[in-house]
């Protein structure tokens, strides 16, 4: 049975007291019309998610849903030390294992998970990012089980997406129902550009004079992404660059304009390492800037994330998170990993294949739904055909327990039912450490579902944090 | 400004402009076959259409020798293999503030985008539902949307420059090949004068224009080959002659000039400013002196060489 959060032991739970009027209270009428209003918005805005490989409507809108998720003061408190707490042991870790790797050393982490991961990059080994920052915007994606459990699903150190739309989500709701903000006292969220400006300038080079030059490398307008490429950069004031719009000349960076060149000092890219710099990466990029990691290294532009923050974010390396918080930080994880079997020890091979038909198997590398098994869902034929996929190479998995996932209510065609939810919010690192009080909830639309992905029918929530 | 942002801007403004102009073509095309003619006029109109849009032989490449209604309107309104037709334009200028979205206001980006979903139900419709005074219609309405958000909210800073200039210089284009493809009608030939043939053809080069109305309270009186030539070259209140659609890019050039400052060169601002004052320094009866098609081919020229020049000055990034 999964945690309720608006209902407990038959009660409306505190911080949904007044939703959950204002949500009786709506007829059904006014709910299809400000429902079709907020469709109308968003892609009136132009804020669509293309799915690769789908055909159909390529500018897609993400299904919105008009009930907010909400947390208390105190429970977002607890969230939060504990998400900060991670991020700066994932940046300790990076600095570590591109340097004296002494968590290796110690023996806390295998050498193959992290020299052998295809996300490590020799390239940058011995090189420190200004400030030991490498990602710079860690997304770490929170499930909840119980009043007070949290479990930290997985971490993306590189470039994680998704905060245009707890943005926007915002923007729609205070613009449908702004009396709901009046009597309801919710931390704002739309300091979020300035603070990400703030942090990107923060960790500047050495070699920057005066106020930083900052822009967001896109791969263009294709990009399922790019929506939030460009509203990311216009809510920040800085210019949305492609790979063709920079150049590399005499140990820096520089961007092709109107006025001629324009010195770069911080680029905050959106596209994955093989394809940043095609001298030092993938040749056949059409995506990157020649020569741009030269430049990095001798310390003439800032990269966010840092080329091979990806190394702390695989689902390898996660099982051994609450390991890096104790050897780094000296602490004691305040949220908890999930229950975790990493199928190359033998041990834990053997239960995993015994207990398929209970547990979730995710690929190592894998994300957005894709290449996963999600045993209680599935058939015999699917579960006899992922245990081949595993036998073939066990060391491509890592399984965990089917959590019951919190719900939160959710508008469906008969009216509010309860639908699984997660929680991903944006901690930002650079001088400092910060966090919005708030982030982006999925919601599994479909009866049952656990998933929760955009590619595969889920949808959005606003999440609030409530103050005291 | 990033190069790649300009010049995005700049065919934003070109891709609206030249959708206008497909339309009114249309327009004055479907006007025609309302006139009583023979078969074979209607033929000669609609090929000088053809040719005025810059797309006579991509149009005989897709329908071969099929000129007719029907035809047209697919070629110049819905055809995507026509690069100048209003849905390719729509689109492409869609897509270009797409690209360049931080560069644009809400309501700009609100006025582009509907235009585009409006355009796509459209095209969604039976075409037997559709007729052309709506297609023109549609076409006018959205363009004017744009235009008038583009006035009222845009920061007047070099993308409003860039934007203006792509209208002023696409506009100084498309009425010189107009008049380029309509010359011979505007030379004073006896056998014409006074058949009403005359007349009726320089209706159609005002009518392509959007100027019918605005002719006659300018100049009125007798319509005269002379006066219509004047009004469309060099009359400064007609918004589409080339001298007004001339003297708006060098306004827009200058501005750029002045903002950018002397580290920028200014090849486009000089030249446009020079090719400005030649014009100026004629009158109507020089420039049938000299020969109305050596003019217009002379000026068209310019326009292209302004045209490359702020593609050199201001897109390639000066490496």
């Amino acid at each position: 049975m999964s945690y309720n959060e608006m209902i407990e032991s038959g009660e409306v739970r505190a911080p949904y007291a007044m939703l959950s009027d204002w949500v009786a209270s709506m007829p059904a009428e006014m709910r299809q019309m400000k429902q079709a209003e907020a469709e109308a918005l968003f892609r009136r805005i132009g804020i669509t998610f293309a799915v690769y490989g789908e055909g159909g409507d390529p500018d897609r809108l993400i299904p919105f849903d008009m009930i907010p998720r909400v947390f208390q003061q105190s429970e977002w408190r607890k969230m939060e030390r504990g998400i900060k707490q991670r991020a700066r042991a994932l940046n300790a870790f990076l600095r570590d294992v591109y340097g004296r790797a002494e968590i290796i050393r110690a023996g806390r982490i295998p050498a193959r998970l992290v020299f052998q991961n295809e996300a490590y990059e020799k390239a940058v080994v011995g090189f420190v990012p200004p400030r030991g920052v490498y990602s710079h915007i860690v997304g770490i994606d929170i499930v909840r089980t119980g009043r007070d459990e949290f479990f930290v699903l997985e971490d993306n150190c590189r470039t994680p997406s998704g905060v245009s739309y707890m943005l926007e989500n915002r923007e729609i709701m205070m613009r449908m129902f702004p009396g709901l903000f009046r009597n309801n006292r919710i931390e704002p969220v739309d300091q979020y550009p300035e603070l990400l400006r703030r942090t990107l300038a923060s960790v500047a080079p050495a070699k920057c004079e005066g106020t930083p030059t900052i822009v967001i490398l896109t791969p263009g307008h294709y990009n399922s992404a790019y929506y939030e490429h460009s509203f990311l950069a216009n809510l920040m004031g800085v210019e949305l660059v492609e790979g063709s719009d920079l150049f590399v000349d005499g140990g820096f960076v520089y961007m092709r304009t109107t006025q001629g060149p324009k010195r770069v000092d911080v680029i905050y890219r959106r596209i994955d390492d093989p394809y940043l710099d095609p001298l030092c990466f993938r040749k056949d990029s059409m995506l990157g800037v020649p020569g741009l990691m030269d430049v990095y290294r001798s310390g003439g532009v800032s990269i966010a994330s840092a080329p091979g923050a990806g190394v702390a974010d695989d689902k390898a390396i996660y099982t051994y998170v609450p390991e890096m918080i104790r050897f780094y930080l000296g602490e004691e994880p305040l949220l908890q990993n999930v229950q975790t079997w990493t199928l190359w020890k033998d041990d834990d091979y053997k239960y995993v294949m015994e207990n398929l038909k209970d547990l979730v198997v995710k690929e190592v590398h894998g994300s957005g739904g894709y290449g996963m098994l999600i045993g209680p869902k599935a058939t015999r034929e699917e579960i006899a055909r992922f245990a081949e996929l595993i036998k073939a190479n066990p060391g491509n998995y890592i399984a965990q327990p089917t959590l019951a996932l919190s719900t939160s209510p959710t508008f469906v065609d008969e009216g509010i039912a309860p639908r699984h939810v997660d929680l991903r919010p944006f901690c930002l690192c650079g001088d400092r450490v910060e966090l919005v009080p708030g982030g982006l909830t999925r919601v599994a639309l479909r009866e049952g579902s656990l998933v929760v992905n955009s590619s595969q029918g889920g949808g959005v929530k606003d999440t609030w944090v409530l103050t005291e | 400004m990033l190069s790649r942002t300009a010049a995005n801007l700049f065919w934003m403004g070109r891709h609206l402009e030249r959708a206008e102009t497909a339309a009114r073509l249309l327009d004055v095309g479907a006007r025609i076959t309302l006139l009583p003619n023979t078969e074979e006029g209607y033929r000669n109109e609609w090929e000088s259409l053809l040719r005025a849009s810059g797309a006579q032989d991509a149009f005989a490449e897709h329908y071969g020798d099929r000129i007719n209604q029907e035809n047209i309107e697919s070629w110049l309104f819905f055809d995507k293999q026509n690069h100048s037709s209003v849905a390719s334009c729509f689109e492409k200028a869609r897509e270009g503030g797409r690209i360049v979205r931080t560069a644009l206001t809400n309501q700009v980006w609100d006025a582009l985008n509907t235009a585009f979903q409006e355009l796509r139900q459209l095209v969604a419709r039976p075409r037997g539902d559709i007729d052309t005074a709506q297609l023109t219609d549609f076409t006018t309405r959205h363009g004017a949307t744009v235009r008038g958000a583009i006035n009222a909210s845009q920061l007047r800073n070099d993308g409003w420059h860039f934007i203006n200039l792509g209208y002023s210089l696409e506009r100084a284009d498309a009425t010189s090949r107009l008049l380029d493809v309509k010359y011979f009608v505007l030379l004073p030939r006896v056998e014409f004068v006074g058949s009403g043939l005359d007349n009726y053809q320089w209706q159609v080069i005002l009518r392509a224009l959007s100027a019918h109305r605005a002719f006659h309270w300018a100049y009125g009186g007798e319509v005269t080959a002379n006066k219509v030539a004047d009004f469309l070259i060099l009359n400064g209140e007609s918004p589409r002659s080339l001298l007004t659609s001339l003297y708006e890019a060098v306004w827009n050039l200058d501005g750029l000039t002045r903002r950018y400052g002397e580290t920028v060169p200014a090849t486009a601002s000089l030249r446009a400013r020079q090719t400005l004052e030649e014009l100026m320094a004629r009158d109507i009866d020089a420039i049938f002196d000299e020969g109305l098609h050596e003019f217009l081919s002379w000026f068209i020229n310019e326009i292209g060489v302004i045209a490359d020049a702020v593609q050199d000055d201001y897109f390639s990034g000066r490496m």
